[in-house]
């Protein structure tokens, strides 16, 4: 069964069409890396899956439940676009990481205020808050950040922020985990660092997208890859294929650089 | 006349009865703007257009015209002009209708600085709430709002100092504040005439109460400094 499926999305800022008629699917425990050029929509697509854009067009589905549809604005509602959206975990080029707040207090922070609208919270307050924390020590440990749990993102390095980001976007352990660039601000001896914890999580069949620049990664951790080019998927199938036998001119020049 | 010695008791208890009146006056300003300001900020901020235009205006005309016509209208306009005179005559009055000139002045003032201090913070921070399916709510007071107040202690601790020295506008109705009790003594008080010294040891008090208040801002703009 298709965990994700994305039918016919197109998003156009003023005139600029930046994603044409994007459809795929998304099996359940893989990982989809997707490649191209600066500007040929990557993240865009990524954003409209965590609706932090709306397309014009098409359908989403998770789990073979429609949650987005274009043409259907009672999909769209605004009170549900807060629960739709916790299918999806997003982590970002610049960490984002809250600034005011420890590493462990990042990965708590969301989880905790959505217990917080359980009924039961209030009875079992302390119990609550004890397993959050459990987990959340559970998270960093598992991205070797166990000793760095009380310290401010400001005193973390940039790999380190990143992992931080990753354990408090697992934390609400959404269907489908979505980084966007993730080693793009980081230097190449930190780029490893962000990249091991990934291939780990794509061993344990972690459900992803990864937008990447990273090529060699990309073959190597991907089940399959898209690539795309002014907004239109150009290429898309099995990772090595992909890499090592580039159908398009368009991909066989991006790869060549 | 009597010498500066036998003056100064008197001196000093009557600036300090003003000076009591000049810290009220202070400390209702701030409680009152730093809130009203934040709403009002809210106001400039709407995506409803009316709502931001008629804000804008308002705080255009608050900051473009002088506290102390604003105190001078506020005052006497309910009275010259409406025939209702709201305030009443005594201290009390005069006092009641300063607090609501400097609250609503100080307020367009720190709105703005909230403004800025709102805009300032990185979209990414949003957009990191909203993934994390945090409301917009929870987002600003739970992830913006210590952000925010770190940036603009620095610009409200100035406007803060400031409104020390501001407060002796009220003088222009009456207001019975440090220098009103200080300039009594020029005209004659207490069986003292013609003495300057009270008016110009005033100073002194403003001296001492912005001394303190910039080691007091200082130390909170330390305590946030354990992010950035």
């Amino acid at each position: 069964m298709a965990v994700l499926r994305v039918e016919n999305i197109e998003k156009s800022f003023g005139s600029t069409r930046v994603l044409k008629d994007i459809s795929f699917d998304l099996e359940e425990g893989q990982a989809l890396a997707i490649i191209g050029s600066s500007g040929s929509g990557k993240t865009t697509l990524l954003r409209c899956l965590n609706f932090l854009e709306r397309p014009d067009t098409g359908r989403i589905f998770v789990k073979d439940e429609l949650i987005f549809d274009a043409a259907d604005p009672a999909t769209q509602l605004e009170k549900d676009v807060r629960r739709k959206r916790l299918h999806f975990g997003l982590v970002f080029q610049n960490f984002n990481l809250f600034p005011q707040y420890t590493a462990l207090q990042n990965v708590m922070l969301a989880k905790s205020l959505l217990a917080r609208e359980d009924e039961n919270y209030k009875a079992n307050k302390k119990a609550v808050e004890k397993e959050i924390e459990e987990k959340a020590m559970a998270l960093l440990d598992k991205m070797n950040l166990a000793d760095r749990a009380g310290y401010y993102p400001h005193q973390l390095s940039g790999g380190q922020q990143q992992r931080v980001a990753i354990a408090r976007a697992l934390a609400l352990e959404p269907d489908i985990l979505c980084f966007d660039e993730p080693t793009s601000a980081l230097d190449p001896e930190l780029t490893g660092e962000v990249l091991k914890v990934i291939r780990e999580l794509a061993e344990e069949h972690m459900t992803m997208i990864i937008v990447t620049h990273e090529m060699a990664f990309a073959r190597d951790v991907a089940d399959n890859i898209i690539f795309m080019n002014k907004g239109v998927i150009a290429e898309q199938g099995p990772a090595k294929e992909i890499i090592d036998n580039p159908q398009t001119e368009r991909l066989k020049a991006f790869l060549s650089v | 006349m009597t010498t500066f010695s036998e003056q100064f008791p008197i001196v000093f208890q009557a600036l300090n009865v003003g000076f009591l009146q000049t810290l009220k006056l202070f400390f209702v300003t701030l409680i009152g703007a730093l809130p009203l300001g934040l709403i009002i900020s809210f106001g400039s901020m709407t995506k409803f257009k009316p709502v931001q235009w008629l804000t804008r205006f308002v705080v255009w005309v608050v900051r473009g015209t002088p506290l102390m016509i604003q105190l001078l209208i506020i005052y006497y306009f309910p009275g010259l002009v409406l025939h209702n005179p709201v305030w009443g005559g005594g201290e009390d009055g005069r006092f009641f209708a300063a607090c609501v000139a400097f609250v609503f002045n100080y307020a367009c003032y720190f709105s703005e600085i909230y403004r800025g201090g709102i805009q300032s913070i990185p979209k990414g921070q949003d957009e990191a709430g909203l993934v994390l399916g945090m409301t917009r709510g929870q987002i600003f007071f739970r992830v913006k709002l210590l952000q925010m107040i770190k940036r603009i202690v620095p610009p409200i601790s100035n406007e803060v100092i400031t409104l020390v020295k501001d407060t002796s506008l009220a003088r222009i109705i009456a207001l019975q504040e440090i220098i009103w009790a200080g300039q009594a003594f020029l005209k004659g008080s207490q069986g003292i005439s013609g003495a300057i010294w009270p008016l110009f040891f005033t100073a002194v008090y403003y001296l001492a109460f912005t001394g303190v208040l910039t080691v007091l801002l200082g130390k909170l703009e330390k305590r946030l400094e354990f992010f950035r």
